[in-house]
């Protein structure tokens, strides 16, 4: 239901599933009042839950003109690396202090020395990135030089979560539509669900997983990224997020990351006791043994570009092992003693694990035909 | 549906009791019938407007959009690139399931607009036009039509969203199809769309939908619609109705960004009118059109909305010195690209258009159904409906130039009641005196005209001699004078090209006129004429293309022995008044 101005908005301080098809017809502040009576709270903690959908419908008499008006102050676009290609140069960011931080979506946006923070009215300011955590995809950037300043923010803290049903506006820069002095886009949706992400970008896996916000309206586009999802009044709910697929249906998906999930780590970094928070992947190759590599051999593997490389010879160094085996450029390697070779990591992985007395046998793929080749693991100097 | 809503009803009912249990009623279930009144407003809005929706179809169904119905007697506007290509006639359906015959009327190639008449009523449904700039961002509104020609029954297809952006601006393939000062909208917009209707939540036409923002999810909605707005629409109007191709306005110079982020003249044509009235490189832009003008960009959104021709305020600092001017702007487009025939070719700003098949490019941006680029190609072709080929005449420049015929017989009318001045076919001489208190007469003679005034004499020959700015600095007072009695005497006959321009407002700043321009050899007048009277205002009459036009105001008509003429001529050129003379009388010589 996309009704008018006038409809009760639900906004909860904490979330709890609520089953949407037997709620279909009631409004959202109905709802909240049923959910929690079947939870058998306290009278008066309904007291508190209704008189605060009291005070709701009053704020609606705020309509979407003025929520509008007053969030696209703290909306700001990004301008930064990227033009090539569907590589977006765009991005779209949040004020989260009053001297000039702005919280944004980890991006490649971001990867050049300074980039450009245009403001809704149109002023221009450099900033830098003050700190990031990937894990949550999350950026904060500073503008430089704005010390005393007092730009109008969200606080983080007072990030609020909103159940399904809750209309909801998001604002962003997305395809960079707002390019002169003018504010974002804004469209309209309602929360389809609160789930766990489960998303692919391109070949890579989602950098952030956790819960978020599902939309009904198209809030993520190219450029959308590090924009803010509101309710109807303005109360900061989450940051949209960067375009991803389902990995199970292909569809592109609409959502934001709660806010709340972020608010922490926003003000680590903005107070400067941000530590990142160990990623157990990385951990993962300082437990691996590298004893050999490659060169150890006199083979040189293709450049490890992508999460999986093909693992092509790249070339043979002259007078080597692998020159006397026969190995020659382009060879793609598919077992090493027996074990199927994916990629270029799996290769460094299987060659790193080898011991010094082993045999090393390599089958590879040269044109249409199938070659085996052994060489004897050298012994290694310490 | 009345099921659904009495189980909706008994829930609430269950819920509403449980509330007052509770003591707490008040609060929730008041929210119920504002969500109903809403919806019945919906339902109001929706059922008053979709009369007028109109689906757009190609000949054989192959294709098509939408458009709506903007006055009774049929005319509705669409997407240029909707009847690109469709020929001079097409079919299009209401949602009385009524199949009716259309022709085209006119078309705007840079704004994407064209204008289409359906035939065979003269009570056709209507919708009320808006005003788009009082649309605010989160406004709702209403997109209709035919989105992938669903409506087999011609019922419009209905979607509802917000206003995410004013005065946006979204780049043109080349130099076509430019939406400039546009409205963004969230409200789903589908190929099949294009040249329908957007309406404000009170069901007001504000918008002409025409192109989305698509990328990587194919060519379906993503949440960034785009509509022309119908205040531009009104500017081009009554050129439209006029049959003709119409073009957008350029300033003749070209503006660039400066270090105080001010935005500076820094490149001027010297044969624009802005150069005339003093605009020079490095000048700064203050305001275009009554508008502040901020950045190069906003100032670009500004200029795209007017029709080329067209006189408007501009304000400027030059040499620290603030300066108001009033200038004719100059045409997007030579004449040429805007003839019939393959399009120049030029190269786009944005993404690049794709080539269909035959090599043409495709209009990316829009969404039509596979259109050509060429709106003449099939002109003159058969399919043309026996009871209606008189509602089209093809005709070089123009869309359907039998529309054009319509205004300016219409706009001629009155000059028939002005008297018999084509019996006065000898010479015609008018005396009186200027405002200054000299005595003049004027001779307009068939071979020559002659002025004297204030001691001095002026001749233009009219036989084996150019014409020229005679007296000296007045733009060619006397050539503009003979263009008058030529027109009074001979009506559009005596020039080699007349045509209907469409409605200006009077030198920039006054009442809106229609205009007339007329040519002969190099000579180019415009003629202002009255909506209200009916009767000639003045004329601005040019040597050449770029010369410096004398200007003719007439304050006044008086008789003079059963001709009227004007009484008042106020002659000026580059501002600089040359005399305001007072007619106290005429006389015409019938034989040569």
């Amino acid at each position: 239901m996309q009704s008018a101005e006038c409809k009760v908005q639900s906004i909860e301080r904490a979330t709890w599933p609520i089953p949407v098809a037997v709620c279909s017809q009631a409004s959202p502040a109905i709802r909240s009042a049923r959910s929690r009576s079947v939870m058998h709270f306290a009278l008066c903690t309904l007291h508190i839950a209704l008189c605060t959908a009291l005070f709701q419908s009053s704020a609606q008499a705020q309509s979407t003109r003025d929520t509008i008006a007053a969030v696209q102050p703290k909306v700001v676009k990004i301008f930064g690396a990227g033009g090539i290609k569907s590589l977006a140069a765009h991005g779209t960011g949040f004020f989260v202090s009053k001297e000039g931080h702005i919280a944004t979506i980890w991006s490649h946006v971001l990867d050049a020395d300074l980039v450009t923070v245009v403001l809704s009215d149109g002023r221009r300011f450099p900033a830098r990135v003050l700190g990031a955590e990937p894990q949550l995809a999350l950026a904060v950037l500073k503008l430089n030089g704005e010390e005393g300043a007092d730009f109008p923010f969200f606080n983080p803290d007072e990030a609020v979560s909103a159940g399904t049903g809750t209309r909801v506006l998001g604002f962003s820069n997305m395809f960079n539509v707002a390019a002169g002095d003018e504010p974002v886009s804004v469209v309209h949706g309602v929360i389809a669900a609160k789930t766990i992400i489960e998303a692919r970008r391109g070949v890579f896996d989602s950098p952030y997983s956790g819960p978020v916000f599902v939309v009904d309206g198209v809030t993520n586009n190219s450029g959308a990224a590090g924009g803010v999802l509101t309710t109807r009044d303005g109360m900061l709910l989450g940051m949209i997020g960067l375009e991803l697929r389902n990995a199970k249906s292909n569809t592109w998906m609409n959502y934001a990351i709660p806010v709340k999930e972020l608010s922490s780590s926003i003000q680590q970094i903005i107070s400067g006791k941000f530590e990142r928070k160990k990623d157990p992947n990385e951990d993962e190759p300082s437990l691996k043994p590298r004893r050999y590599k490659p060169l150890d051999f006199g083979f040189l593997m293709v450049p490890d570009v992508v999460e999986r490389t093909p693992a092509f010879i790249d070339s043979i160094q002259a007078d080597s092992a692998a020159a006397k085996a026969g190995l020659k450029p382009d060879d793609l390697v598919l077992f090493i003693n027996d074990e199927l070779i994916q990629s270029c990591r799996a290769l460094q992985d299987a060659i790193g694990r080898l011991e010094s007395g082993d045999q090393l046998r390599l089958v590879v793929r040269r044109g249409n035909e199938l070659v085996t080749v052994e060489m004897p693991v050298p012994r290694k100097k310490d | 549906m009345d099921g659904k809503r009495r189980d909706a009803g008994t829930q609430r009912l269950g819920l509403v009791s449980f509330a007052l249990i509770c003591w707490l009623s008040a609060a929730t279930p008041a929210a119920e019938p504002q969500v109903r009144e809403a919806e019945l407003k919906r339902v109001e809005v929706i059922e008053r407007v979709a009369p007028t929706v109109v689906a757009v179809f190609a000949k054989g169904g192959a294709g098509g959009g939408s458009g709506v119905l903007i006055s009774k007697d049929g005319f509705a506007l669409t997407n240029f690139h909707v009847v690109s290509g469709l020929g001079p006639f097409m079919k299009c359906g209401l949602n009385d399931g009524v199949l009716y015959d259309a022709v085209l009327v006119g078309i705007d190639p840079t704004g994407d607009v064209a204008l289409i008449k359906l035939l065979g009523r003269e009570d056709f449904p209507v919708a009320t036009l808006g005003d788009s700039d009082k649309l605010e961002i989160g406004d709702w509104t209403y997109v209709m039509g035919n989105p992938f020609l669903l409506a087999t029954d011609f019922q419009p297809t209905v979607t509802y969203g917000i206003v995410s952006g004013t005065h946006r601006y979204q780049p043109p393939a080349g130099t076509w199809l430019e939406y400039t000062d546009c409205i963004q909208v969230d409200t789903s917009i589908n190929p099949g769309n294009s040249g329908g209707p957007l309406f404000s939540s009170a069901g007001e036409l504000v918008g002409i939908n025409g192109r989305g923002s698509f990328e990587k999810r194919g060519r379906v909605n993503s949440g960034a619609g785009y509509a022309i707005s119908i205040n531009q629409i009104k500017f081009f109007h009554d050129q439209l109705k006029a049959g003709r191709v119409v073009d957008h306005a350029t300033l003749g110079a070209t503006v660039t960004t400066d270090s105080d982020g001010g935005v500076v003249v820094n490149g001027i044509l010297e044969t624009s009118d802005v150069f005339r009235r003093g605009l020079r490189s490095g000048d700064e832009l203050v305001s275009f059109a009554g508008r502040p003008v901020r950045t190069v960009n906003q100032y670009k959104n500004i200029l795209g909305i007017y029709p080329k021709d067209w006189m408007l305020p501009i304000v400027f600092r030059h040499e620290g010195e603030r300066r108001e001017i009033h200038a004719r702007l100059r045409g997007l487009h030579a004449k040429t690209e805007l003839m019939p025939g393959p399009r120049p070719q030029a190269k786009p700003r944005q993404p690049m258009p794709k080539k269909d098949k035959d090599g043409n490019p495709e209009k990316t941006p829009g969404l039509p159904l596979p259109p050509r680029p060429d709106p003449h190609a099939e002109a003159g072709k058969p399919a043309i409906p026996e009871q209606w080929k008189d509602q089209f005449l093809a005709k070089a420049g123009f869309a359907n130039y039998r529309f054009n015929q319509l205004e300016q017989d219409r706009v001629f009318a009155p000059l028939k009641g002005l008297g018999d001045f084509a019996s006065a076919a000898g010479s015609w001489r008018l005396s009186g005196q200027s405002a200054t208190g000299d005595k003049f007469e004027l001779t307009l003679a068939v071979k020559g005209i002659g002025l004297e005034i204030r001691d001095s004499a002026f001749f233009q020959q009219l036989e084996d001699t150019d014409p020229a700015d005679e007296p000296t600095g007045t733009g060619g007072f006397l050539i503009a004078a003979h263009q008058l009695r030529l027109l009074l005497q001979t009506g559009s006959k005596a020039f080699t090209e007349c045509h209907y321009f469409g409605s200006e407002p009077l030198d920039g700043r006054g009442e809106l006129v229609d205009v007339i321009v007329t040519t002969m050899r190099a000579i180019e007048t415009r003629w202002f004429f009255s909506r209200a009277s009916g009767l000639p205002l003045g004329l601005d009459s040019r040597l050449h293309e770029d010369a410096e036009p004398c200007l003719i105001r007439f304050e006044s008509w008086t008789n003079f022995n059963g001709r009227r003429l004007p009484a008042t001529w106020v002659v000026t050129s580059g501002e600089k008044e040359f005399a305001t003379l007072t007619v106290a009388k005429a006389e015409f010589a019938t034989k040569k």
